[in-house]
């Protein structure tokens, strides 16, 4: 293929683009510091609550039957938006090979999608497991309010499970995030428990509100945890961009100017040259 | 007489070593955890006693109590610090856990210090929302629940807003 010099006109063009797009992923960045600091002051309470709600499955160390074959829950938490490295594609990788293999060892398995972006990750290929979708997830920080919508939607949706996962990505620090899980359990396994007998006092109705509730605390801290990872990766894919921007900005640069001098240096010798034929 | 001396002799030899029963073992401290969604009360702090409403009655939890699980009604928790001194909260719902090693979580949905309350306001409210429809329990028993604990002993310190405090400035 043959490629005629690049004119000026085009690396202006080109130059100008590339600048807007700085600019873009510059103040990208900015909004999504300032939405970081937020979310990382709001997820240090959140980490103390989350924690003492998953205090009980620790210390009463309690674990799901392995033997037979269960109904699986999947909950996925990520969120709407893009451009934040691969916090969507880390939780959609986990959620995929889980899925494997628990439907190879024979298990029912149910997911349960946070965010449009998992919704499209995996709607193509394990669309079938799917059994709800949550949206406008991403533009405002979370609340209680909307990770107890998420628990009231699923518990009234009708699909019993006997055990269950939440996929998020938990915060470290603003440069790493982990993928990480939390497992649920359903009234059935708590009560099957033997560790559960040392707790005095517990009727049917007391445990199925309790287990309500603690779903909801775990949804909320994973919310938490994945708008903080969000956020923070978000900064740094923003910055990197801003980074590869600048870069290709100084290139362009040198080569407009070597263009536009090699340009004058044509018509210079065009016109020295026209002159010597007179 | 020399059989006698001989008895006190031999006593000490056969005197046993008494002593009272082993405490309970186990941490006699409870790591005491009380947190809402936003705010954070308590971080495994050691309290001596703490009282909450719950939907099978009202409990007061002490250290080595026996562990269980219970859901919150709305009401009044106090809690008893080692110092003596107690502070109260309202707590909408949640729920508690007693684990086997004395360490307890108080999980609620909304926790505000009972000082932050203004009972005025709170009556305003409840008389607004039962104007507007069918009063909900949880906000008559919360005002139920101020008064008899006395909230006249508690006056709302009325926030002002900056721009007032600085247009006083301005002004005078």
């Amino acid at each position: 293929q043959v490629r005629s010099m690049a004119t000026l006109k085009d690396i202006t063009l080109r130059l100008k683009s590339i600048k807007n797009i700085q600019k873009i992923t510059k103040s990208m960045k900015m909004v999504a510091a300032a939405k970081y600091a937020r979310a990382e002051r709001q997820l240090k309470p959140a980490r103390v609550y989350g924690t003492g709600a998953l205090a009980l499955y620790e210390k009463a160390e309690i674990k799901a039957p392995e033997d037979k074959s269960a109904k699986h829950l999947l909950i996925g938490v990520t969120s709407d938006r893009g451009l934040c490295g691969a916090i969507h594609t880390g939780v959609a990788k986990l959620i995929k090979s889980e899925i494997a293999a628990l439907t190879s060892a024979g298990n029912e398995v149910m997911v349960v999608n946070v965010g449009d972006k998992l919704r499209n990750l995996l709607h193509r290929s394990h669309g079938q497991h799917i059994i709800l979708n949550c949206k406008e997830v991403g533009r405002k920080p979370p609340s209680f309010n909307d990770a107890s919508i998420v628990a009231s939607e699923l518990l009234n949706s009708g699909h019993e499970f006997d055990q269950g996962t939440v996929f998020f990505n938990r915060f470290k620090s603003v440069i790493s995030y982990k993928t990480d899980r939390k497992p649920l359990f359903s009234t059935d396994t708590i009560t099957n428990s033997e560790s559960m007998g040392i707790y005095d006092d517990i009727d049917a109705d007391v445990l199925r509100n309790y287990q309500e509730f603690a779903l909801v605390n775990i949804i909320f801290l994973a919310m938490k945890e994945s708008t903080t990872s969000e956020q923070s990766a978000r900064m740094t894919a923003m910055d990197n961009a801003s980074k590869n921007a600048s870069d290709i900005i100084e290139k362009l640069t040198l080569k407009f100017n070597r263009t536009r001098q090699a340009v004058i240096t044509k018509e210079l010798i065009e016109i020295i040259s026209g002159a010597a034929a007179l | 007489m020399m059989a006698a001396r001989f008895l006190r002799r031999a006593l000490p030899v056969l005197r046993q070593a008494r002593s009272y029963a082993e405490a309970v073992s186990g941490s006699p401290q409870m790591s005491f955890t009380f947190a809402s969604p936003t705010q954070v009360f308590f971080k495994e702090a050691s309290v001596k006693q703490v009282d909450v409403p719950t939907l099978t009655g009202a409990f007061g939890i002490l250290p080595a109590h026996v562990p269980t699980l219970q859901v919150l009604r709305p009401g009044v928790v106090t809690v008893f610090g080692d110092d003596g001194s107690s502070a109260k909260y309202f707590v909408s719902s949640g729920s508690i856990t007693v684990n086997a090693d004395s360490s307890v979580q108080l999980l609620c949905e909304e926790a505000v210090a009972l000082d932050q309350l203004d009972i005025a306001a709170a009556k305003a409210n409840l008389e607004k929302a039962q104007s507007d429809l069918a009063a909900t329990p949880v906000v008559i028993s919360c005002v139920s629940l101020m008064e008899m604990n006395g909230q006249s002993v508690f006056p709302a310190p009325s926030r002002q807003c900056p721009e007032d405090s600085m247009l006083a400035l301005y002004s005078g």
